[in-house]
């Protein structure tokens, strides 16, 4: 450990050098210089000294380094927030800075899976009271008292006994010195003092002034930028290229074509849209040509194919049916969505002869560098990562084809270069949330008890489309779950709360219609089954049915459930990312039409960490959830994307959000995560209370494709016909 | 490519590009103000948002050669400390999720601000559904408009 007495542009200059990633990330966020340093970098990178996510200065500013990317989910924020409440820091004091990728000093530096803080909780945690505990130590040297009596707070270490105190900054040097403690004890709940309050995100002055703070504002002396004319069909590849007039455009610097892309390149964003649209390239196909229709028609085979993989069995199914007082059947479709963040794909690289840098938005920093080294033939060691502030991913940025497309090319124009994806590239470029259509079947006793249950989900490029260990499994007797999938051109990836983002609308809205035929409150109904799933478990579960019950419960009672006059209110409650979410909707009918005014939200996520993150995770998941089942699809005609920008592809906008309130339990369980799990509920609820309201069962979305939306009387709805 | 005086942030600014290159495309690229987002290049969402002669105008298809003498805000002209009422009440509000859209969504207000102090709920979701916020943080948005208009 050495004190490093410069200003932190001198700093970064020369710890540079040897450190790899870990420091790249500061220009991103704290323009303004920062004070001395202790600790050297390759000491923060190695694990040294405090360790890889904190650094001390001499006048007590603390930075923090933020290992994950950060889309929006708020995790440069609360991943600080974590080890600042061990350290007992004083917040105003904690500098956050985005580390690069560095999979020496950290460990999954991905945003995906509503995993990150689950993931870390422990690890930030011990790496905040491990510091704190040397800093202890230091201050009961220096003064020579034991250490059980000294305290801190604030960022100051006190011997109330002798009413002395040492701020951090002043302990920084000595402390750094002692020897790395092992199994520090963590705080006990109830003396946080910041974690699970309400704490403003870290980059508001910045977002709020309009700092270059994502990858589309990076900008390198000397690079150029880059447009790809890729395929206008799934199923098609380039036969031929006239890149004659796009090459005379002023400013373009090289047309460039490889694999099925035509780069077009140049000095300035206009130039490179103006000379592609000069660019005349002619495809062929090269694979099925496939329409909406054609999934339509499709679907519609595959749920009857013999070739299902089967998924759960439990019980004896075809006895159940057989034997069922009623039977319950209901088919659901939800079609193609894009992801659309607000930033386009983007990202920059630099292949040179001794290395690659790349610096952009991706939400798998460590996918991207092994993607490239593979591309290149490059290895690891020799690609550095650097991540930007995320204009959104939805799990878009998961992907890694934009990152290899602009090593690609800069490795062909041996120049450092910033891709850029339009929004027409970005909406017709694939990688969508998979089109699936579900078939449902319930058997019920002749008291409504439901013995049977059975799903079939059929996909395209969906990979599994069921959830076969989620409720109701386990509360049923006799139940089967298979799936069938469709190969096709048309890429698809995970959209936020993959496959659950729509099979939590299918399921929540068939057990609504289940809990209808058995004359049974939807809420009721629920709370039996997980009941029967208690005391009769059937096979292996994956959620916790007291957490089920405990959000559901909380619903109701803050939505007054079933006591509202005039209103039609829908329940839903459901599991994924290891967090339980419980909503319920308030519909009203106005002209005929019905309107969401209100949606309630009870979740578990275990222990919240930003109550104002939080706050904001569940709202934007509500938000998110209701708009694109309402609004949002994505269709093909032999091959081709028909909607290719926010005029014909239709996001929730701020005339039709419904009041949200949203509420936590306070269990303080470990966290479990909360970017993903409050979407999948919404469109249940919603639907749900949509049937109450008007009498209309919604089986497919959009919504608004349904007639009960296009002024039409109930009855002539074509999209939500009974199976 | 002729040359073009622009009046951005209180500055005259020289360019040399095509008259017909979008205003948020000279700003990005050629003066390097990049708080100004591309977020459709048609218009349909908001991010590219700044004033033309007080008037929230989407700079994505306003081509440099239409605006002549007119005075350009964009973000970072919105006030010299980044203190602009809309910009503390979106910090006292939280607003930001990833935040890409709120350069634009601020720049909207401030011009709905401007022409009415004081706006109804109503009047704050006509003006500001133009613009798309794809992390859904409409309710902070509308919060934070409504705070600084009771402090203006």
């Amino acid at each position: 450990m050495s004190t490093v007495n410069k200003s932190r542009r001198a700093f970064l200059r020369t710890s540079l050098l040897t450190t790899g990633g870990l420091m790249l990330g500061v220009n991103w966020l704290s323009a303004e210089a920062a004070p001395a340093i202790i600790g050297n970098a390759s000491g923060a990178a190695s694990g040294l000294g405090f360790n890889s996510f904190l650094s001390i200065a001499t006048d007590g500013t603390i930075t923090i380094f933020s290992p994950n990317p950060e889309l929006g989910q708020n995790i440069l924020t609360s991943f600080p927030m974590i080890v600042a409440e061990e350290l007992d820091a004083d917040w105003k004091k904690v500098k956050v800075v985005q580390a690069a990728l560095d999979t020496k000093a950290f460990d999954r530096q991905v945003t995906g899976g509503s995993g990150a803080v689950p993931h870390s909780w422990k690890l930030l945690r011990n790496a905040g009271a491990t510091a704190r505990h040397m800093l202890v130590q230091a201050a009961a040297q220096k003064w020579g008292v034991a250490v059980d009596e000294c305290t801190t707070g604030e960022g100051f270490v006190v011997h109330s006994k002798t009413g002395r105190k040492l701020g951090y900054g002043e302990l920084a040097e000595d402390a750094a010195k002692l020897p790395v403690p092992k199994d520090v004890p963590l705080k006990d709940r109830k003396d946080f003092k910041l974690i699970g309050k309400a704490v403003k995100n870290v980059a508001n002055k910045d977002i709020t002034t309009g700092k270059p703070l994502f990858g589309l504002d990076f900008h390198r002396d000397g690079m150029v930028l880059a447009m790809l004319q890729r395929p206008p069909a799934f199923g098609t590849k380039i036969k031929s290229v006239d890149d004659a007039a796009a090459k005379a455009v002023p400013g373009i610097t090289h047309v460039v074509r490889f694999g099925n892309n035509v780069a077009v390149v140049g000095k300035s964003t206009w130039a490179i849209i103006k000379a592609r649209r000069l660019l005349n390239v002619a495809y062929e196909k090269d694979g099925a040509l496939e329409s909406s229709e054609d999934h339509d028609r499709l679907f519609k085979t595959l749920l009857d194919s013999d070739k299902a993989t089967v998924r759960r069995k439990d019980g004896d199914v075809a006895t159940a049916f057989s034997t069922a007082a009623k039977v319950v059947r209901a088919e659901y479709q939800c079609p193609f969505i894009a992801h659309s963040p607000m930033e386009p794909m983007n990202f920059f690289a630099h292949v040179r002869e001794d290395g690659v840098e790349l610096v952009g938005p991706t939400q798998t920093p460590g996918a991207a560098r092994t993607a490239v080294s593979k591309l290149l033939n490059v290895p690891e060691e020799k690609i550095t990562v650097e991540m930007t502030r995320l204009g959104g991913g939805f799990g878009r940025r998961l992907k890694t084809d934009y990152v290899t497309e602009a090593a690609e090319l800069s490795s062909i124009i041996k120049a450092p270069v910033k891709l850029i994806w339009s929004r027409e590239d970005d909406m017709t470029g694939g990688s969508y949330r998979p089109a699936v259509r579900y078939r449902f079947e319930a058997a019920l006793d002749a008291s409504g008890n439901m013995i049977g249950y059975k799903l079939r989900g059929v996909g395209i490029n969906s990979g599994n489309p069921t959830r076969e260990d989620n409720f109701p499994s386990g509360a049923v007797p006799h139940l089967l779950i298979d799936s069938v999938e469709h190969a096709s051109p048309i890429t698809t990836g995970a959209w936020r709360a993959p496959i659950t983002n729509f099979l939590a609308f299918a399921e929540q809205s068939f057990l609504d219609e289940v809990a209808q035929a058995a004359k049974k409150d939807p809420i009721v109904f629920r709370l039996e089954l997980l009941e029967k799933a208690k005391t009769a478990p059937v096979g292996a579960i994956k959620y916790d049915i007291d957490r089920m019950i405990g959000v559901t419960k909380l619903v109701a009672e803050k939505s007054a459930w079933g006591t509202k006059k005039g209103v039609g209110q829908g329940f839903s409650v459901y599991f994924s990312h290891r967090s339980y979410v419980a909503q319920v909707a308030d519909v009203v009918m106005q002209n005929g039409k019905p309107v969401v005014k209100k949606i309630y939200a009870a979740s578990d996520c275990g222990q919240v960490v930003n109550l104002s993150g939080a706050r904001q995770q569940v709202m934007g998941g509500i938000v998110d959830g209701l708009g694109h089942a309402m609004y949002s699809k994505l269709t093909f005609k032999d091959g081709a994307p028909q909607e290719n920008n926010f005029g014909s592809y239709r996001l929730i906008r701020m005339t039709e959000i419904p009041e949200i309130e949203t509420y936590f339990v306070d269990n303080g369980i470990d966290p479990t995560g909360l970017g993903e799990p409050a979407l999948p509920p919404t469109g249940g609820a919603v639907g749900n209370a949509i049937f109450k309201a008007s009498g209309q069962r919604l089986r497919s979305q959009p919504f608004v494709d349904d007639a009960i939306f296009n002024g039409k009387p109930a009855g002539v709805n074509k999209t939500a016909r009974p199976a | 490519m002729p040359l073009y005086k622009l009046q951005i942030n209180g500055q005259t600014h020289e360019v040399d590009v095509d008259a017909d290159t979008p205003l948020l495309w000279v700003l990005r690229d050629n003066l390097n103000l990049v708080g100004t987002k591309y977020g459709c290049g048609v218009a349909q969402c908001g991010a590219c948002t700044v004033h033309f002669n007080g008037s929230a105008t989407r700079s994505c298809v306003l081509p440099v050669s239409a605006i002549g003498n007119s005075k350009i805000t964009t973000i970072e002209g919105l006030s010299v400390n980044g203190d602009h009422p809309l910009q503390q009440a979106w910090d006292e509000v939280d607003v930001a999720q990833c935040g890409y859209c709120q350069a634009g969504q601020i720049m909207s207000a401030a011009a709905l601000l401007q022409q009415k102090p004081k706006p109804t709920m109503e009047e704050i979701d006509r003006t500001m559904q133009g613009n798309i916020c794809r992390c859904g943080a409409y309710h902070r948005i509308r919060e934070a408009i409504k705070l600084a208009s009771t402090k203006a």
